[in-house]
Order: structure tokens, then sequence, then C-alpha cells
């Protein structure tokens, strides 16, 4: 087992490594200077070359990448002296068009994205999990009928048509939350109620797509595995439905789950830009939204951009191992 | 003794589709806003409208439409878009055209890649399918929301530079290459498994000792078995692609005006929701059912060509 982690986190460092290199190289071709644009209006060529000096894109994308990670673990100081600027470890950059660090930044916007992909992920769960196995229990009744409508409905809006609707025709409808509070952060362990006021709405409208799959994707496989062997032997040797259900068919069921539910959540910070833009959430997708249309702040774009990375390639491991941990089969292949 | 009818495998889905009502309700309702996206110039036309021309005598000193419900009158069927008082029937046909290329194009394009790569991984592994595995990890590992935001507007200047398409068209391809650059592998993977699982068939092993080229085993042997994956996988994926579409414009980094697709019309119909719900609400329930009819047609072809389930 220790070997197959060790070998999963190398091979997740590695893979790391090219995916950022590999960022650096795009942002490196594409025709926006950013020393141009931090330049004020009356720009001379000796100003860009200084800037492009202070934002350290003066040197080879290779010594850029290197420095980038560096100031990762060591900080990182930025410009000349007299103005130079430190960033402590962990150092993602530094934004002049905002004149912050941009850990400083991530740091503000991250409490915002966390809350929203997690509210979501245990909301998504929880609702599909428990209304495929309602509804596969009560295969063709009603409640199986009820719940495929929500399926149907689930998969068919777009995130954004539901994040529209909800926040127009519900949160300002009926004056559910201060238009102008709209958005605030609230700590979730001293302020649980205004924590709810700002994530419930969010949260359901990003998990609403997933728990409408979920649903779908649990009816199915437990009704598959409701017809294995195992089951029929459970029943034969008079075991009641409940413990067959809990002991024998969701452990089978819920497996593939894992895997797809680690996956989904590291795809998550994708939806949750839609999500924040609409409801206003400060959060990391956001942060990236406005810095690719306002300014377009590099630092700002690279350092969300390898997060994102990051995340996807932290859960991939995460999956990885925790399904060696269910299927020892896993470890040896 | 009754006669025995041959039937292929194609008439077998056929006759399968055929009998499900939900599969063929939505497909009638998929191919009417089809031949209304693709029809608008003929369409806008017959009525007498022009997804271009203003109509401000429709419209109050405010900017907002004349009328209830945006404005809706036999003239103007959905209304009048508030402030430019743009007919918005036209505005939406000319939309969706938009939006069906962008998903049609999109789709097939990522199924042709994946098809191509995931045959050669699957059928002759080793190395080829070592690289072409590594590559697509890689490109799972890319955010690709985050990548297509930062991304499309320079790559938009990029595209422009090179002087053959412009504006609008210029974003179209810039959209059209992130999403399949990004939506080959998932295709990849699942054709890679089948063409693995195909090859060790006893058909396969005939092909192959009657000295059948590699050409010919995949073209004739492997293809007809793996047009139904990509059928099934195609109509599942339009949706997607129609929505994300939407998407991209609505944040601002897709389409921009003077076009007229889903995600503009919706992102500007958020400033008037209060005055004029109407404008909001048409392009929504367009949009919906759109993605609901796909979504269905989708389910009922899968039904159709999957052999398991019967």
């Amino acid at each position: 087992m220790l070997t197959f982690v060790a070998r999963r986190l190398a091979y997740t460092i590695i893979l790391l490594a090219i995916v950022s290199l590999t960022i650096f190289f795009i942002f490196d071709l594409i025709p926006v200077d950013p020393a141009r644009l931090v330049c004020s209006k009356q720009c001379t060529p000796s100003l860009v070359e200084a800037n492009r000096h202070r934002l350290g894109l003066d040197v080879s994308v290779l010594e850029q990448w290197w420095r980038f990670i560096v100031g990762l673990f060591a900080g990182r100081t930025f410009g000349e002296e007299g103005i130079a600027i430190t960033c402590a470890a962990p150092a993602l950059g530094y934004s002049f068009s905002r004149h912050e660090c941009v850990t400083t930044i991530v740091a503000e916007a991250f409490p915002f994205t966390l809350s929203l992909a997690l509210g979501a992920f245990v909301l998504w769960l929880s609702v599909g999990i428990s209304l495929g196995v309602l509804s596969a229990r009560k295969k063709g009744k009603f409640a199986d009928r009820a719940a495929s409508v929500f399926v149907l409905v689930g998969t068919s809006l777009p995130t954004f048509i539901t994040g529209i609707l909800v926040v127009l025709f519900i949160v300002l409808q009926f004056n559910l939350v201060n238009p102008l509070e709209l958005g605030n952060w609230h700590n979730p362990f001293t302020e649980p109620l205004g924590w709810l006021q700002t994530f419930f709405f969010p949260c359901a409208t990003l998990a609403l797509a997933y728990a409408a799959t979920y649903t779908r994707f649990t009816r199915s496989n437990v009704i598959e595995t409701s017809s294995e062997d195992f089951i029929r032997t459970a029943r034969a040797k008079g075991l009641t439905e409940k413990v067959i259900l809990r002991k024998h068919t969701l452990r089978a069921a819920l497996a593939p789950i894992v895997t797809i539910a680690g996956l989904d959540f590291a795809g998550l910070l994708g939806g949750a830009i839609i999500t924040e833009g609409i409801f206003g959430l400060n959060g990391l997708g956001r942060l990236s939204i406005k810095a690719v249309t306002q300014t377009y702040d590099l630092p700002i774009i690279v350092a969300t951009t390898l997060i994102a990375s990051a995340f996807v390639l932290i859960m991939n491991l995460i999956v990885d191992i925790a399904y060696a941990f269910i299927d020892p089969r896993v470890r040896t292949s | 003794m009754s006669e025995v009818i041959l039937r292929t495998p194609q008439q077998i889905a056929w006759a399968r589709f055929r009998r499900n009502k939900t599969g063929i309700a939505s497909a009638i309702v998929v191919l009417f806003f089809l031949f209304l996206a693709y029809g608008a110039p003929l369409i806008t036309r017959l009525f007498g409208l022009s997804s271009t021309e203003t109509y401000l005598d429709g419209l109050d000193p405010q900017g907002m439409p004349i009328g209830a419900g945006g404005g809706i009158s036999w003239q103007h069927p959905f209304g009048l878009e508030p402030g430019a008082g743009r007919d918005v029937f036209s505005m939406l046909l000319y939309g969706s055209r938009i939006s069906f290329s962008v998903a049609i194009i999109t789709s097939v394009a990522s199924i042709g890649i994946g098809m191509i790569l995931g045959i050669t991984a699957g059928y002759f592994r080793g190395r080829v399918d070592a690289l072409i595995g590594r590559f697509s990890d890689l490109l799972f590992a890319f955010p690709s929301f985050f990548m297509i935001i930062a991304l499309s507007i320079p790559m938009v200047e990029r595209v422009e530079s090179l002087g053959i398409v412009r504006d609008n068209g210029a974003r179209l391809t810039v959209l059209i290459i992130f999403f399949v650059f990004f939506g080959w592998p998932g295709f990849a993977r699942l054709v890679r498994s089948q063409a693995m699982s195909l090859r060790e068939r006893d058909f396969i092993m005939a092909a192959q000792s009657q000295g059948a080229s590699n050409w010919r085993i995949i073209t004739k042997e492997m293809l007809p078995n793996l047009w139904p994956t990509a059928i099934v996988f195609l109509s599942l994926s339009l949706p997607g692609y129609l929505a994300a579409e939407a998407v991209f414009s609505f944040l601002g980094v897709g389409i921009n005006p003077p076009a007229s697709t889903f995600g503009l019309v919706l992102s500007d119909a958020i400033k008037y929701w209060r005055a004029d719900p109407a404008y909001l609400m048409i392009p929504c329930a367009m949009l919906i059912s759109i993605v609901l009819a796909l979504n269905l047609l989708g389910d009922a072809v899968r039904d159709a060509l999957d052999t398991k389930s019967e």
C-alpha cells in the first residue's frame, strides 16, 4: 500500500510540474504583453522594458517557471531595491495592477470557493444517493417516477440558467437577501446563519445538475447490484431487507460512485466560476473572470489556473488512493 | 414454418426507436428547432422581420417595449429588445443557428479525433497507446474552464492576426478549437477500451488469420461495431456543448454583440428582469426546450442502439 501511495504521489508531482510548465509556455505565447498593460498611457519603450523586468518577464520561460517554483517554497521579492516588495512563501506572484501579493488576493477568495464547492458536494451526494436508493427500491412506483422527473429537469437545466432564475425570482423577488449584502462573507463557525444565507442558494444551484446525475447513477447501480447472486444468498440466509441494503447492496453499488464523485469534485471549480459570477461571490472563479475581462492581470490569471490544475491532480490522487483502499486489486496493477 | 425475416442491426435499432414515443416526440422538437435555426433567413423574411433592424416605434421614451409581455404582438411574436428595439424572435433564431453550429461542429470534430486516436491506441497498443494515454491524462489535468476563460480573448487576437476570419468568426473558431481540444480525450478513452476488447474477439482473429491488413480490419471489422457508441456519444454531447457556448458568451468570453446567442441575450435581459421579465423568460424557455429535447433524444437513441437493454 505504501509503495502504491508513493508511486502515485511521484506521478502526481511529475504531472503537476509538466502541467504548470505547459501553462507557463502557453501564457508566454499569447499576444498580450503584460508589461505594456501595466504601463500608463504615456508609455515609452524603456518603461515597457523596465516593467518587463519588474514583472520578471525578461528571462526565459523556463527561468520564469523555476523562479515561480522557488517562490512557492521560499517566498519572493518583486521589483528593484527601494520599491521592492517581498511576498512570503507560498508566493504565487505579485499583481502590479492591484499592488498586492497574489497569495493575499487568493487567500481572500479561497474561502468562498471552498464553501461553495464543499456545500454543493455534500448537498448533491446526500440528495443524489438517497433519491437514487429510494427510486431503486420503489422501482416503477410514484416515488421512482417523481425522481425521474427530477433527473430530467436537473440534467436539462444549464447551471447558469438555474442560477439566474434562482437569484432573480427567488432570492431577490422574496427579499431573502439584501441585494447589497449578496455575496458577503460570513464565517460558518461564528455566524452560521449568515453563512447559510450567503451560500445555500449558490450551493443548491451548483448541486442540482450533479444531484440529478447521481440519482440516475445510484438508481441503476442499486438495481443492477440487487440482482446479483450474493444478494440472493443474503436474502436466502434470512437477513432483513434493511441489513441487505446497508451491508451488501450499498457497499457494492456505491464503490464506483467514489471515483466519479472525486473527479466531479475536481471539475467543480469550473462550475463554480458560473455560480460565483451570478451570485456575486468573490471566489477564485470570479477573481479570474475579473482578471481576464477587466485588466488582463496575468499574475492572477496564471495563479488561479495553476491552483485549479493542482486541485484536479490532487483530487485524482485522492481518488486513486481511496480506491486502492476499497479495492485491493488496484494496488498491484 | 414461418419465414425468418433477416434484419440488419440498423433496422433493429430503427424499429426500437420508432416504438419509443418520447424519442419520436423529442426528435420532432429537435428537427423543428433545427429548421428554425437554419431556416432563419427565410423565416424572418416570411414574417417581414430582420434581426438587425431596430423597431423604435415599438418602444416608449425610456426604451422599454410598449405592450404586454415585452411588446409581444402579431408583428413581433417574442416582443422587442429593450433599449435597441430589435425583434427578439429573429434575434433568437439567428442566435440558435450559432449555438447549433458550435455544438454540431464541436461534437463531430471531437468524436472524429477521439475515434481515430482511440482506435489507434486500443488496436496497436504498446508505445502508441502509452503516448496517447499520457497526453490525454495531461489534458484531463488542465482546468479547461479556467483555461478557456483565460486564453480566449488573447487567442481571438492571434486568430484575427492570421487574417482569415474576423470578429465573431474568430471568436467562434477559438471557442470550437478549445472545446474540441479539451473534448476529444473523453471519447478516445471510451473507444480505446472498446477497441481493446473487440481486438480479442474471434471475428477479428479470423480476419487476421486470413491475412487482412490492419487498415481493412479497422475500417471493415471494427468501425461498424463502434458506430453505435459514436452516435450515442454525439447525441449526448450536443446539449452539453450548446449550453457551454451559451455560458461562455454569457460570461463575456464567447460570442460578442451584435450577434445574439442565448448567452448574450440572457446577460442583457438580466438588467431588465423586473421591467421586462418576458425578455428573460423567452430565451430561457427556448434554450431549456432545446436542451431538454436533445437530452431526451439522446436517451432514446441510446436505448435504441444499446443491445444489452433488450
